[in-house]
């Protein structure tokens, strides 16, 4: 059985700063094989569970997106289009290539924006509870008018957990930036779903059943607007997947993640 | 002193038990709340109140701006300001105070309103800049991480369409108009009075008492000790960029209620204050303070504090105690006022006499006592000259 929750474990992960376009970019760095970008949820990075089994095949890289955490929030950072953008630098600093791409939630809207613009550095793409597109009349819950308590009710359906051990400077930060990037239009670009037939990647979108800030059938129409892209979902799993299903998640991600590419 | 009448225009009929369902009386609340038939009522008798406040005689008349909520039924005040403005006397003022600038989609229309009225009025308007309640992000889908960026650069949009030749172009970053090119221009030179409503950030202290602004500095919903510290803060900052602030600069906004004695005007004013601050008011944090409305460190702040305005019912007792409500018999009121016009160096009231649920005959009856009976008594009072005298000891300290 995994531990539950996520944490800063020093000894599992290297932590680098490397400055991109002029942001100092705090990153988490473990294991060997192919690279795998990992871009956290709107909750902010760490070194869930989730990366430390990962990490025993691939060589997993974590930054905290502008922002979050314990990276710069540069004066650049006005949209979702802007982490797109610095990610895409991030993989040329790196000089990564072949790299499975892995985003949960607004890391998902992310590495979606990302891999649009420019997938010549990436081999696939997986995303948890992806937000970005808006598929009508959902009523999926709205984050930022609920209480802490509904937050954890929205991001867990079995061990209810802080989504953050970090100080209350970090979740404030945290929260602040994912307003930035998620208030209005409300968790979505309005010009992502039409080109998402462009993302020519073996794709993989995972959803929680019981995700209702994003509701699966989110999930299900951003699958669809993807050419092959496959759609996964997870029973007794809530918004933050790779906290609250980790093993669940795992099964899905690493069939797709080992396949070999086409 | 100088007075003005102001009305928040609160959908007074609001089902008091509606806290048993919901969690405030903003953004969510369901319009089946509101009745027209009600509503239509309230907006014609609000209307009249504002109208009889300039017949009384006060200087002025004060309006304001909120959106999708019980609590302030003027989503657009200038419509307000245009009801009232043929109908008051010719030498009241309209205090518009003030439109919500960032949640609000193109700020030259507001520059466009406000020059109208400035003409109809021949100069009589005031103007007000706000960045809206918290909730207001929440009901118009505003980003609230934006909301000093846009406060700002609409700012500047409207001020330069009053003042500068047009057309010429302004290019920001949220606002960028190739042809700025205000017909009609403004009446009055150089432009409208602009007072800043807040409730005491230090940014919008600095940012009204700038020399190049002066802006009348309108402090609401504090209490009296945090009042006399902003109107402090204000005057050092003056000070401190070389200029000696008048009293005329700085104004407060405040609940009042006058009965014949201090327990007839208790017994008056309870339950009607009580249902302003524990009903119409009521807004949990998440709505309050949307990330980026306030800076991270006030935010901290006021998590750790775990306290809002809006934080566990309120007594009028506690109100009173605190000095966001004054209420008495005239000469209670006409006591009080002096008081805080010596501690606090201010020369403008905002008097607030409806609030809540107050009643239209109680209404009238409060405004009556306040001008027949305050108004004259403190007409002369001026804020004691040894305030400025001690903000520039300060600021000479401070520069040593």
């Amino acid at each position: 059985m995994m531990p539950a929750r996520s944490g800063r474990i020093s000894n599992v992960s290297d932590t680098t700063d490397i400055t991109i376009a002029g942001c100092r970019t705090l990153l988490r760095r473990a294991g060997s094989g192919a690279p795998l970008l990992y871009l956290h949820a709107e909750h902010g990075g760490g070194w869930p569970p989730l990366l430390q089994h990962l990490a025993q095949r691939f060589d997993v890289i974590a930054p905290d997106l502008p922002g979050f955490g314990g990276t710069e929030t540069p004066d650049w950072l006005d949209n979702i289009h802007d982490l797109a953008l610095f990610t895409l630098e991030l993989l040329e600093a790196l000089d990564l290539r072949h790299v499975a791409l892995v985003g949960s939630a607004l890391g998902g809207w992310v590495a979606a924006e990302a891999a649009l613009r420019d997938r010549t550095r990436l081999s696939r793409l997986a995303l948890l509870n992806p937000m970005g597109i808006q598929v009508k009349g959902l009523n999926a819950a709205d984050p930022f008018l609920a209480t802490p308590e509904e937050t954890v009710a929205a991001n867990f359906h079995n061990a209810p957990q802080p989504t953050d051990e970090a100080d209350l400077d970090t979740q404030l930060k945290n929260r602040h930036a994912y307003a930035r990037m998620a208030w209005a239009p409300r968790l979505h670009d309005p010009h992502l779903a039409k080109w998402l037939h462009r993302l020519r990647l073996p794709t993989l979108i995972l959803s929680g059943a019981e995700d209702r800030v994003v509701p699966a059938a989110n999930g299900a129409a951003f699958a669809a607007a993807i050419p092959g892209a496959r759609h996964v979902v997870l029973p007794a799993c809530a918004h933050l997947a790779e906290l609250d299903a980790p093993q669940a998640v795992l099964a899905a991600l690493d069939p797709f993640l080992t396949e070999p590419t086409p | 002193m100088r007075f003005f009448f102001f009305h928040l225009m609160p959908y007074a009929a609001l089902d008091p038990d509606y806290d048993q369902t919901h969690k405030s009386a903003w953004v969510t609340l369901p319009n089946s709340y509101y009745d027209p038939e009600i509503g239509a009522d309230l907006y014609n008798r609000y209307l009249d109140e504002l109208e009889y406040a300039a017949e009384l005689g006060f200087e002025g008349i004060g309006v304001n701006e909120h959106h999708q909520n019980a609590y302030g039924l003027m989503p657009c005040p200038n419509v307000f300001a245009g009801m009232l403005a043929r109908r008051i006397p010719k030498q009241t003022k309209i205090a518009i105070l003030g439109r919500a600038l960032p949640v609000l989609s193109n700020p030259l229309s507001v520059a466009e309103e406000f020059a109208v009225l400035d003409n109809v009025t021949r100069g009589r308007i005031i103007t007000g800049f706000v960045r809206g309640i918290g909730a207001e992000y929440h009901s118009l889908a505003v980003n609230p991480t934006e909301s000093h960026a846009r406060f700002h650069e609409a700012h500047d949009l409207i001020v330069q369409a009053w003042t500068r030749d047009g057309p010429f172009a302004f290019e920001g970053k949220y606002y960028n108009f190739p042809y700025v090119n205000l017909w009609p221009r403004v009446y009055q030179k150089p432009h409208p009075p602009i007072w800043i409503p807040s409730q005491g950030s230090s940014e919008t202290i600095a940012f009204a008492a700038h020399p190049d602004r002066r802006y009348v500095y309108l402090q609401t919903a504090t209490p009296a000790a945090m009042l006399f510290r902003y109107m402090q803060a204000y005057r050092d900052e003056a000070t401190r960029m070389g200029y000696q602030a008048s009293p005329d600069q700085l104004g407060w906004s405040v609940k009042i209620h006058v009965g014949e004695t201090d327990e007839i005007a208790r017994r008056e004013a309870k339950p009607h204050v009580e249902a302003f601050a524990n009903k119409f008011l009521r807004m949990p944090q998440e709505m309050l303070l949307p990330p980026g409305y306030t800076s991270v460190a006030s935010m901290k702040r006021i998590q750790e504090a775990k306290k809002t305005i809006t934080g566990g019912a309120r007594t009028m007792e506690q109100m009173i105690e605190q000095g966001t409500f004054i209420c008495g018999s005239p000469q209670t009121v006409i006591d009080q006022l002096a008081d805080y016009q010596r501690k606090g160096g201010f020369n403008i009231v905002m008097a607030g006499l409806h609030y809540g649920t107050l009643p239209a005959e109680l209404t009238r009856k409060n405004m009556e006592l306040f001008a027949r009976e305050v108004m004259p008594a403190l007409a002369n009072a001026t804020a004691p000259a040894s305030i400025a005298a001690a903000a520039d000891g300060r600021a000479a300290a401070a520069a040593e």
